[in-house]
C-alpha cells in the first residue's frame, strides 16, 4: 500500500506542498482509503455485532410474540406471553426479589464500599496491606466464593452462626438460619456481596485521591467538621464515581444469577427467586423460549427505565468539576 | 503577659495534637477490626479444607488439628480436578487471544483512523453495554444449537474473535492518548495501516493490552454461565460448572469442597500478586473512564 505521491521524508520542504486541485484529489482518496481501513479493522465487531446482537435482537423480539420450544417452529401468538408473565405469581416474586436487591442490597453495598474506600484513604502505617485485603475477595471466582458461603452461612456449624450463637443465646433465641430461612436468605447474598465488593472500592479509593487537598484545607480554615468536608467536599467531589457505580450496579443487579443458581437453586420459598434465573428456568428446564425471550424484553424495559430515571436525576446531585469527560 | 498569650495558644494546639492521636488509633482499630472479618472466610476455607471430617462438624473445633493434606490430594483426583483445569486454561488461552486480537484491531479503527461514520458506529458499541445479555442470550444458543456447536466449546471460543465492546472501549481510550505523529511520519514513510498497527501502536500499547488479557483470562477463568449453557459433557466441564455440578450431586463434602474452592481461587490471587499494578489500573481505567 505504498502510495507514490505521497512525499518522502527526505524531500524538499518545497516539494512537500502540494498544489491545491492535487491536495483535493488526494484528500478524497484519502477519505475513501481511510474508510476502507477503518471498516477493514472495524470489521470483526460488525459481523460480530450483526450476528451475535443485531440478529438476535430481531429474532428475540420475534419469539417474545410466539409459543416456541426452541425445537418446534415458533406459532404467532401476540401478546399472550406477556399477558401471561403478569399473571404469572413466580414472576412477580420474582421482580419483588430482584427489585429488593436493587433498592435495599444495592445502596447498602454502595454505602459500605465507600466507607471502606474512606478508611483506606488514610494515610497511616501498613495500609497497602490494609487494601490488599480488603480487596481480595473480589478476586474469588464467583462458583468458589457461593460454595465458600453456603458453608459460612450454614446454620448449624457454619462460622457466622458458631460466632453468633453465644450472643444469642444470652437472649434465649438462635441465629437465623439465613439460606434456610425466607426472612434472611437475601440479606445473607446481600453480606456474601459486601464480601466480595472490592472492585468499587478501588474505584472509589481512586476517586477519593484525585480530590484536591486544597479543597480539605479551605474547609478546615473555615472550622468545617468531619461530617461537613465528607457532605460538602467528599460526595459533591465523587459523585460522577458514585453514579457511575449506581449505574453499573442497577445493571449487574437485574441480572443476579449465579449465586442464586449455585446455593439456593431460587429457595428458601422462593425468597431467591430472582429474575434472571426465573428466566433462566423457563428457558432451558421448561423450555418455554418464547416465554423467556418477553421476559428478557421486560427486564431490559425495566433496567432502561431505572436507568433513565437515574441519569435524570443525576444533574441535581452529579458534579463534574474539571469538566474531564 | 506573653506568658499567658503563649499558654492560652498551646492548649488548644495540645488538644488538636491529642485529638489526632485518638483519630489514628481508631482509624487503626477499625482497619484491623475490618481485616480480620475480610480475611475470616479465607481462613475458614482453607482450615476447612485441612481438617477431618469428624472435625468439621465439631463446634469446638477452630483449626485443623492434625493437619489433613491429603484432603487436598483427595479432593484433586475425587473430582477430576485436573481434567477441569486443562480444559479451562485452553478457554482461557483462547479467549485472551482472540479478545487481545479482535479488540485492538477494532479499538484501532475506532481510535486512530479518521473514517465517516466512526463516530456513529461507536455510540452503537458503547450501547451494546447497555444490554443485558439475557435479551440476546436464547437467539445466540439456538444459533450454536443449528451450528450443531453445542458440547462443543466453539461457542465459548468464536465470539472472542469478534470484539468485546467493553475492551474495545479500553483499548480505543489508551491508543487515542499516543501522539498522532507518529502514525503521521510512518505514513509518510510508506506505512501501511496494518503497518502501524502491529509496529507502532500494539508495541507502545503493552500495559493496556496487558491489562485486557488480564481481565480477559479472569472472566474466562471464572466464567459459569457460558459453560452453562454450551457443556454438556462432563469430560470437557471448566473448573466453574465441574464444581456447581459437583456440589448438587454429592452435597455436603466440605472438606473436599473447602479444597476445590481454594485451589480454583488461588491462581488469580497469585496473578494479583505478580500484577498488582495492572489489575489496579485495570479496575480504575475501566471504573471511572467508563
Amino acid at each position: 500500500m505504498l502510495d507514490t505521491d505521497t512525499p518522502r521524508a527526505g524531500a524538499s520542504p518545497a516539494a512537500r506542498i502540494p498544489n491545491p486541485p492535487v491536495k483535493r484529489k488526494g484528500q478524497g482518496n484519502m477519505a475513501r482509503r481511510n474508510l476502507r481501513n477503518g471498516l477493514l479493522f472495524a470489521s470483526p465487531w460488525i459481523v460480530g455485532f450483526v450476528c451475535f446482537t443485531l440478529y438476535p435482537l430481531v429474532a428475540s423480539m420475534y419469539y417474545s410474540l410466539c409459543a416456541f420450544s426452541g425445537l418446534n417452529h415458533p406459532v404467532f401468538i401476540g401478546l399472550e406471553n406477556y399477558r401471561q408473565i403478569i399473571s404469572d405469581e413466580l414472576f412477580t416474586k420474582s421482580l419483588g426479589n430482584t427489585m429488593y436487591m436493587v433498592i435495599v442490597g444495592l445502596p447498602l453495598s454502595l454505602i459500605a464500599a465507600l466507607a471502606l474506600a474512606m478508611l483506606l484513604n488514610q494515610k497511616v502505617r501498613g495500609i497497602s496491606v490494609y487494601r490488599t485485603i480488603y480487596y481480595l475477595p473480589s478476586l474469588v471466582p464467583a462458583v468458589a466464593s457461593a460454595i465458600l458461603w453456603m458453608w459460612l452461612l450454614n446454620p448449624e456449624i457454619g462460622l457466622i452462626n458458631r460466632l453468633l450463637a453465644p450472643a444469642f443465646a444470652a437472649f434465649h433465641s438462635a441465629p437465623p438460619a439465613w439460606l434456610g430461612d425466607p426472612h434472611w436468605a437475601k440479606p445473607a447474598l446481600v453480606m456474601m456481596g459486601v464480601w466480595g465488593a472490592g472492585g468499587s472500592v478501588i474505584i472509589y479509593l481512586a476517586g477519593l485521591q484525585d480530590v484536591p487537598t486544597s479543597l480539605y484545607e479551605a474547609a478546615d480554615l473555615d472550622g468545617a467538621t468531619a461530617w461537613a468536608k465528607f457532605r460538602n467536599v467528599t460526595v459533591p467531589m465523587i459523585s460522577p464515581i458514585i453514579f457511575f457505580n449506581l449505574i453499573m450496579g442497577i445493571i449487574g443487579t437485574f441480572q443476579y444469577f449465579t449465586q442464586a443458581f449455585v446455593m439456593t437453586q431460587g429457595g428458601p420459598q422462593d425468597a431467591t427467586m430472582f429474575y434472571a434465573l426465573r428466566l433462566f428456568n423457563s428457558a432451558f428446564i421448561d423450555w418455554k423460549m418464547g416465554y423467556a425471550s418477553a421476559m428478557a424484553w421486560i427486564l431490559f424495559a425495566i433496567t432502561l427505565v431505572c436507568t433513565i430515571v437515574v441519569m435524570k436525576t443525576s444533574g441535581r446531585w452529579v458534579y463534574y468539576g474539571g469538566g474531564d469527560e | 503577659m506573653t506568658a499567658v498569650e503563649k499558654a492560652a495558644g498551646a492548649a488548644p494546639m495540645k488538644s488538636r495534637r491529642s485529638a489526632d492521636r485518638i483519630r489514628l488509633v481508631v482509624t487503626h482499630l477499625s482497619l484491623m477490626a475490618l481485616a480480620v472479618v475480610f480475611v475470616a472466610p479465607f481462613y475458614w476455607m482453607v482450615s476447612t479444607s485441612l481438617k477431618q471430617d469428624r472435625q468439621i462438624f465439631d463446634p469446638a473445633s477452630w483449626y485443623p488439628n492434625p493437619v489433613m493434606w491429603a484432603n487436598y490430594k483427595h479432593a484433586l483426583t475425587y473430582i477430576p480436578f485436573l481434567r477441569y483445569t486443562e480444559n479451562t486454561l485452553l478457554i482461557c488461552a483462547v479467549s485472551m487471544f482472540g479478545t487481545v486480537l479482535s479488540c485492538s484491531l477494532v479499538a484501532y479503527s475506532f481510535g486512530r483512523i479518521q473514517w465517516k461514520g466512526r463516530d456513529a458506529l461507536f455510540v452503537l458499541v458503547l450501547a451494546t453495554l447497555m444490554l443485558p445479555g439475557q435479551v440476546t442470550m436464547i437467539p445466540v444458543f439456538l444459533i450454536f444449537k443449528w451450528l450443531g456447536w453445542i458440547g462443543s466449546y466453539k461457542p465459548l471460543l468464536v465470539p472472542t474473535f469478534f470484539g468485546s465492546a467493553f475492551y474495545v472501549f479500553l483499548l480505543r481510550q489508551f491508543f487515542r492518548s499516543i501522539p498522532a505523529e507518529l502514525s503521521e511520519s510512518a505514513r509518510m514513510d510508506g506505512a501501511t495501516e496494518g503497518g502501524i498497527y502491529a509496529r507502532i501502536i500494539m508495541p507502545l500499547s503493552k500495559p493496556a493490552l496487558a491489562t485486557v488479557a488480564l481481565f480477559t483470562f479472569i472472566g474466562a477463568w471464572t466464567d459459569f454461565m457460558g459453560p452453562l449453557l454450551f457443556i454438556n459433557d462432563p469430560n470437557k466441564y471448566t473448573l466453574s460448572l465441574g464444581l456447581q455440578q459437583f456440589v448438587s450431586q454429592h452435597g455436603a463434602e466440605w472438606s473436599m469442597l473447602m479444597a476445590a474452592s481454594t485451589v480454583m481461587a488461588l491462581p488469580i490471587i497469585v496473578l494479583y500478586f505478580l500484577a498488582q499494578r495492572t489489575f489496579v489500573e485495570g479496575i480504575t481505567l475501566t471504573g471511572i473512564k467508563g
